[in-house]
């Protein structure tokens, strides 16, 4: 399978709360509030670090998961998010975040 | 327009002049304002309304809300409404049915645009005053926001018993009372207080109350914070609001029945 790189989508406010992010999405108010391995995707999507880079060193590193769950469950949360609008992905890196754009806003 | 009337409406420490050449207005919204009326106030805003006529049937009366920002103006536009205002000069219009309801809108979508820079928010909330301190009821309509203010102990003031009005001052959230009115169909009291918690309401047939973590209580905000722009910058700043709230102010799941002993577990 080929790597997959990943950023947040604009218009999109987050905070991270205790270890979870809430994210306010502007032009309809949804609110979205990610478990604490969405929330480590969240956090790590600079549109420069690889799913994989994610799996090995966050989501294998601070979880008690194996490697190939790992990474078929966090292919399947990524699509999620994707489907909902709050990141986008490439199979290419992408340019960082502007922290200054909505969808940038740190967690 | 001759303006003949203008009520002063101070909602937070925030007077809103409301000027109308329709005498009929002018009583309508006197009364449902009376206990916010402060005519000596400087207004920090001015609206003049006009009254659109009995027999003009053009547009939709069921047309849905709608807040937009264009060319730094907001403009509003409900069935029973349209409205028009700048923030730089403070000024705006107002072009509505003979009825409380579309001032009463305008004035809530003015304050949750206000509030969102000023550290606060509109909250669906009733909200009681009992010892010098504020205590927020939260949740969708049915929820018992009305029911848990008409059980409010005798010494006890309601703020709202629909929605609450929320804004940090001097590093401390107050809660101030507001005339927008849910079932009671009668304003608050026009008084302030810390806010000391919030509820999020459930019914049950014996009282429990249950601390949230803050995660649980920014969702529980939220999903009951009165904001209609789609502005991406307004709706950043309201989330940190909420998170912020949720960190110096306690939130509790609480369950109760329709019996006044829930008040003995409100402290």
């Amino acid at each position: 399978m080929s790597d997959v790189f990943f950023t947040r989508a604009g218009q999109l406010a987050a905070r991270k709360v205790a270890d979870e992010v809430v994210i306010l999405r502007a032009h309809d108010s949804s609110l979205y509030v990610l478990n604490p391995v969405a929330s480590a995707v969240w956090e790590a999507a600079d549109g420069r670090t690889s799913l994989d880079a994610v799996v090995r060193d966050v989501i294998c590193h601070e979880f008690d998961v194996d490697p190939e769950t790992a990474r078929r469950d966090a292919s399947e949360l990524l699509a999620s998010l994707v489907a909902e609008g709050l990141l986008r992905t490439s199979d290419q890196p992408m340019a960082p975040a502007d922290p200054g754009a909505p969808g940038g806003h740190p967690a | 327009m001759q303006a003949l009337a203008t009520v002063v409406v101070d909602v937070g420490d925030v007077p809103v002049a409301l000027s109308t050449g329709d005498p009929a207005l002018a009583a309508v919204l006197q009364r449902r304002f009376h206990r916010f009326l402060t005519p000596s106030a400087a207004p920090a805003f001015h609206f003049d309304i006009s009254v659109i006529p009995d027999g003009d049937d053009t547009g939709d009366r069921d047309e849905d809300l709608q807040v937009r920002a264009e060319g730094g103006l907001w403009r509003l536009r409900r069935g029973d409404f349209r409205a028009e205002w700048d923030p730089e000069t403070r000024r705006g219009w107002i072009h509505q049915r003979l009825s409380p309801y579309a001032a009463d809108s305008v004035l809530r979508i003015v304050h949750t645009l206000l509030l969102s820079r000023a550290r606060g928010f509109l909250l669906h909330a009733s909200s009681v005053v009992r010892n010098g301190r504020a205590f927020l009821f939260t949740g969708p309509s049915g929820v018992g926001k009305t029911t848990i203010a008409r059980l409010a102990p005798d010494d006890a003031v309601v703020l709202t018993d629909e929605i609450s009005y929320v804004r940090q001052v001097g590093g401390r959230y107050m809660a101030y009372g507001t005339p927008f009115a849910g079932e009671l169909s009668d304003s608050g009291e026009p008084v302030s207080a810390p806010v000391a918690a919030v509820f999020g309401l459930a019914w049950a047939a014996d009282p429990s109350h249950e601390r949230l973590a803050e995660g649980a209580a920014v969702q529980m905000l939220m999903r009951n914070i009165l904001f209609f722009a789609a502005d991406p910058a307004l709706t950043a700043d309201l989330l940190e609001t909420a998170c912020d709230f949720a960190d110096a102010v306690p939130a509790f799941r609480l369950a109760f029945a329709p019996d006044a002993r829930v008040w003995a577990t409100i402290q």
